[in-house]
């Protein structure tokens, strides 16, 4: 089976975010990044698939040169090789945008299964991959937590609302969003680190993907929530503090 | 009809509350561009779904029917929603934030040239539309630049405010579609709910034309995994715990803290994705809805999908050590500082004050 795992390049989950000057984006220079959770799970789920039925594990990434280091780190975990989409302006891309991108590096590729996660830590719009089977024409699943290959195609575990699954069947080539908990994910071992240094990145411009950029929808800009309560920060050591919470616990919320 | 469409979801025959929400967000809308708002339900049989919503809906109610609509898939009801708005041109297409809309939604909107604004908590003059960006940590405003239906998703309870106070001005609980009585509409209350009473609501049917082998995916049905022995729904007190726990060894901490208030222990998704708590003790969309009269978070920053779970809660505290988390836009008592010191002198503090 051949897999390509579309993932994304996040802002690490600890990072201190601030509002840039355009007030369009955060100050992207002093953060750390990450990869995003989701697509981590969908990553494992990709090698587990190939551990048990063979193939190849091939990852997609578009976005800055700093992409290059999440990408390594797939590649140390055990991705077979990597298609990177260098792409400076991908947050002027909306989600048809983004996807069109992917897409078009999809493409020629022909793989048997596309998995990403359901939706991004930053963004969090959770439609890339539905979005991307729409332009490939595939079948899709969303919420994914278990795949297994059927003699037809697949039969995959499906997240419903208010703990409640469903399995869903559908045929090859096919996309699938993936929900995180599924699997328990691996780390890199040394001798992966090492191995990725050799594997293959293909690069990519995402000028020559021939990809439509204008958007149809714009982040006009960012904000600091309001907050939806007035929160009393009850201050002092941690004594002083658990003290008057059980104050407050005892004579105004009245559940001591 | 031009104006705004609301794509009503359903569940076991009757309408979900947040499509109810995703009405008030089109009536919101409705009312800001003085356009007319109606609304779609999909099946393969919506009569009484249709008279559910005439009672609310003040423009046309559209029954979208067809046998390939009787069990859900991404690809029967986008063929059809995409049949229905090719058809009726709506300006806007309104639709609840569920795990179904986010299935077919974004290929929907795709397949006609638009883009979903997804999971919005706000819609201001413009229309602009406001959704949480960075895991609620901000806010980002989306303007739709495009010409043709602009798609928009509403979020669990963004809206809720916007229904109740609606849902008031009705005088029979009948006609609001969260009883479980079957609606006996639209004779009797479809005038309350629109002043003056001049409601005319139109139904109409809608045939898309669907062939069975353009269904790609075969759904199964849901199921529950497992035996549930945890019901968080009905708990007074609740402890739950996230992701600043670091580490397995560490739960107990929160658990003594938990047996001390006499409350149910929970988690946010995270702890139960590396399975250190049982998925049933999981709050947030995928997991339970609590609204307990109090709700600790300890370590949890307060993601959207956790938030959805527990802010109907009584009263809400945090203990998070950054002060910046989520969670502390919801909570009514903060503590910014280390759980690791906070959490023992809290449960030691309750210890005493319960003798």
């Amino acid at each position: 089976m051949k897999i390509i795992v579309a993932i994304k390049q996040v802002p690490d989950r600890d990072a201190q975010v601030r509002i840039d000057s355009s007030g369009k984006w955060i100050e992207e220079s002093d953060i750390q990044y990450a990869l995003n959770e989701p697509d981590a799970y969908a990553l494992e789920e990709a090698l587990q698939l190939k551990e048990k039925h063979g193939g190849e594990v091939v990852v997609l990434s578009a976005g800055p040169e700093r992409v290059g280091t999440t990408i390594r780190e797939t590649l140390a975990k055990g991705a077979d090789r990597a298609i990177s989409i260098a792409c400076d302006d991908l947050g002027n891309r909306d989600a048809l945008g983004v996807a069109r991108l992917l897409a078009a590096a999809i493409r020629p590729e022909n793989p048997d299964l596309i998995l990403t996660g359901l939706q991004s830590e930053d963004l969090g719009l959770g439609q890339t991959g539905v979005i991307v089977a729409e332009l490939l024409g595939l079948p899709h699943a969303t919420l994914i937590l278990h795949v297994e290959k059927s003699d037809s195609g697949l039969i995959v575990k499906r997240e419903l609302e208010e703990g409640w699954f469903q399995t869903v069947e559908l045929p090859t080539p096919a996309v699938l969003t993936m929900q995180s908990g599924g699997n328990k994910l691996r780390y890199a071992t040394l001798m992966g680190i090492k191995r990725a240094k050799t594997k293959e990145v293909r690069q990519l411009v995402a000028a020559d993907l021939g990809a439509e950029s204008a958007p149809v929808v714009a982040l006009e800009k960012v904000t600091l929530p309001q907050r939806q309560k007035s929160t009393q920060i009850l201050t002092g050591t941690p004594k002083e503090a658990a003290a008057a919470l059980v104050e407050k616990l005892k004579f105004e919320v009245r559940v001591l | 009809m031009s104006g705004i469409l609301v794509v009503l979801e359903s569940r076991e025959g009757r309408i979900r509350g947040i499509g109810w929400e995703a009405l008030a967000a089109g009536q919101l809308l409705g009312a800001q561009l003085s356009m007319l708002v109606g609304a779609a339900v999909l099946g393969a049989d919506t009569e009484f779904l249709a008279a559910e919503a005439t009672a609310r809906v003040t423009g046309a109610v559209i029954r979208v029917e067809h046998p390939m609509l009787a069990q859900y898939t991404a690809d029967g009801f986008k063929l059809a929603l995409q049949q229905l708005i090719e058809k009726e041109g709506p300006a806007y297409v309104v639709l609840p934030h569920t795990y179904q809309v986010r299935d077919f939604a974004p290929a929907l909107a795709a397949r006609m040239g638009q883009v979903l604004v997804s999971d919005v908590v706000a819609i201001a003059d413009g229309p602009v539309f406001t959704r949480q960006l960075l895991q609620g940590r901000l806010n980002g405003v989306y303007r739709p630049a495009g010409a043709g239906p602009c798609f928009v998703s509403v979020q669990a309870g963004a809206f809720r405010n916007a229904w109740s106070a609606e849902k008031h001005e009705g005088s029979s609980e009948l006609c609001q579609g969260t009883t479980s009585v079957v609606p006996q509409i639209p004779q009797c209350e479809a005038g309350a709910l629109a002043p003056g009473g001049s409601v005319s609501t139109a139904i109409s049917v809608f045939a898309p034309t669907i062939d069975p082998a353009q269904i790609r995916t075969k759904p199964g049905e849901p199921f529950r995994a497992g035996a549930q022995t945890v019901d968080l729904g009905s708990a007074q007190l609740i402890v739950s715990v996230g992701r600043g726990i670091k580490e397995q060894d560490n739960i107990p901490l929160v658990q003594e803290l938990a047996t001390a208030l006499g409350a149910e222990l929970a988690a946010s998704r995270p702890i139960c994705d590396i399975g250190w708590l049982p998925m049933e003790r999981q709050v947030g969309s995928s997991g339970q809805t609590v609204s307990p009269k109090l709700y600790l978070a300890v370590g949890i920053s307060g993601a959207i999908q956790h938030l959805v779970g527990m802010k109907g809660s009584q009263c809400i505290v945090a203990i998070n050590k950054d002060p910046d988390a989520p969670i502390f836009e919801v909570a009514d008592y903060g503590i910014v500082g280390d759980l690791f010191e906070v959490v023992p002198a809290l449960t030691e503090a309750v210890k005493a004050a319960k003798g």
